[in-house]
């Protein structure tokens, strides 16, 4: 190993280059090459397309996936300015069953399920009792009694096992993760790339809601959901369906700017839109509401006790002991996942996430603060390999998209 | 394929030897390697520098990586240019991208780098 590498780096060494000594967006993984990816690996219904076109593939929570396909920087700049299609299937799927179904999610997340309606989407959380997450999630309600729980691919067995180990009384809990690909349609010529091809009134599709719908003829559901900060939609299908689904959305985006897009980018553009990766901003030390996740955290009287209720309530009203913080890079350096962060040269934590961000090409990042150290504007370092590198604490998101009610950009422009 | 006149590590650096004097960069391979490169960090004038020393760092979007010299010798010159424009690593790495140049303090021990065409062999074994 090139650099003193701390032990939060798990770093990726790339056989091929040797020198490559951090892919700073693989959290929980051991060091492993990029040459060892064909054994072992969990593969998507995708894999030998991605394959096929030429995509750089890494590990990431166990799964062989695509980094980047054209480049990493036009991948996420057309995302913003276009479209992109994530192969996002390694993602896992639970479904929840039968008259007890809602009583048992109220007591294992932490927002409110009961205020969802027939095809509603809710960001939420699996709370432990130190009200820190064994992961985020999304609860979509089917029916009253019917939902099926999105959650992140490298913690699905470990969900599942704390599912199981709380009880489900009353419904069926099932991991249906090898039933779904999972692609992401995202960017603001998202709606105008899908609507030909299904009879849905696609912008009749809110935010946060879902549909079972056809696309070109093949069974989905489609979620105006994403990890982008930008308009668009998750698309649920068969895997057989996969790879003809896939090669048809960018077919049909191809004249729109629509490429497919890497787990690079996909990691750039969420920090970009400040949206937390489980295992690096938050994990089973931090709570929900250090993360800024205080508004998935519900103290409804209706919603019954879940494990860190009172914690996370009394967090919520008197404020955290620390809190995750977005700072910008001011000095010249690159905030890396691990880096140790100062204020008036007394160290106060790591940075959680850290990149250059391609779209406002600043250099961005995430950190847990003392809440005593986390106004705006607060000066920071970053001990950048042992340079200290100032940075400023500064609102987020990081980047906000355009209103949505603007009018879509000419469709000359070039990606 | 890789400029012939050039002499090249197992690291992916390559050097342009002219009299006395050794360029060095990264090579195209590793410049694929890495992605959009967007930070490089390069030695002051005059630092010494021996075969295999760390000389400074390039990182892309994803990545961080050392740069290893190739030679021995004081560091006379360096690309100031590129500090300010990192991404000519990706567009042009056997030209624009030059990073340093070397005064050489033992030009014999160049001999054991190796060749554009035994460089090629090594990329391919490296990328099976």
């Amino acid at each position: 190993m090139l650099f003193d590498k701390p032990f939060w780096f798990k770093a990726i060494v790339a056989r091929a280059l040797r020198r490559v000594v951090a892919w700073g967006f693989v959290p929980l993984q051991e060091a492993t090459t990029h040459l060892e990816t064909a054994t072992g690996m969990r593969k998507t219904p995708l894999n030998a397309v991605h394959r096929a076109s030429g995509a750089k593939m890494v590990p990431f929570g166990g799964w062989d996936m695509p980094v980047e396909y054209s480049g990493l920087i036009s991948e996420h700049m057309a995302v913003r300015k276009a479209a992109g299609l994530f192969d996002v299937s390694h993602m896992g799927e639970f479904e929840v069953e039968g008259p007890g179904a809602l009583a048992f999610l109220q007591r294992v997340t932490t927002n409110n399920v009961a205020r969802l309606v027939d095809g509603q989407v809710q960001y939420s959380a699996f709370p432990m009792p130190n009200g820190a997450p064994v992961d985020d999630v999304t609860v979509f309600r089917r029916a009253a009694d019917r939902y099926l729980v999105v959650v992140n691919a490298g913690n699905i067995e470990k969900d599942f096992r704390w599912l199981q180990e709380q009880g489900p009384t009353g419904c069926d809990l099932r991991n249906v993760s090898d039933d779904y690909a999972l692609l992401a349609l995202q960017g603001p010529r998202a709606q105008g790339i899908l609507q030909p091809l299904t009879s849905l009134d696609v912008p009749a599709l809110r935010y946060y809601h879902f549909a079972e719908t056809q696309v070109d003829g093949r069974a989905v559901t489609i979620s105006r959901t994403g990890y982008t900060g930008e308009d668009g939609f998750e698309i649920f299908v068969a895997p057989a369906d996969g790879e003809a689904l896939w090669k048809r959305l960018l077919e049909a985006g191809a004249d729109k700017g629509l490429v497919p897009v890497g787990l690079g980018a996909r990691d750039t553009l969420r920090l970009e839109a400040r949206m937390c990766l489980y295992g690096q901003d938050m994990d089973e030390t931090t709570t929900l509401v250090e993360a800024g996740l205080g508004w998935i955290v519900s103290t409804d009287e209706a919603k019954g006790d879940y494990p860190g209720r009172a914690l996370l309530a009394e967090q919520k009203k008197s404020g955290p002991p620390r809190k995750l913080v977005g700072f910008e890079v001011t000095g010249r350096g690159i905030a890396r996942h691990g880096y140790p962060v100062l204020a008036q040269d007394e160290r106060v934590g790591e940075v959680t996430s850290g990149t250059y961000a391609p779209f406002l090409q600043k250099n961005i990042g995430l950190c847990y603060v003392p809440a005593s150290r986390a106004a705006l504007g607060t000066e920071l370092a970053i001990d950048i390999r042992e340079r200290k590198v100032s940075a400023r604490i500064v609102p987020t998101p990081f980047y906000k998209r355009p209103d949505k009610a603007a009018p879509a950009p000419a469709a000359t422009a070039t990606i | 394929m890789d400029p012939s006149d050039l002499k090249y590590t197992k690291d992916h650096e390559w050097v342009r030897v002219e009299g006395d004097k050794g360029t060095v960069g990264i090579t195209d391979y590793a410049q694929k390697q890495l992605g959009d490169v967007v930070y490089v960090e390069l030695p002051e004038k005059g630092r010494k520098l021996s075969e295999h020393d760390s000389f400074g760092t390039v990182e892309s979007v994803k990545a961080v990586s050392e740069l290893f010299s190739p030679v021995t010798g004081e560091v006379v010159e360096t690309n100031t240019a590129l500090v300010a424009s990192p991404e000519a690593i990706n567009a042009d790495p056997y030209g624009k991208a030059w990073m340093i140049k070397v005064r050489l303090s033992d030009p014999k021990a160049l001999a054991a780098l190796m060749d554009a065409a035994a460089y090629g062999k090594f990329v391919a074994s490296e990328a099976k």
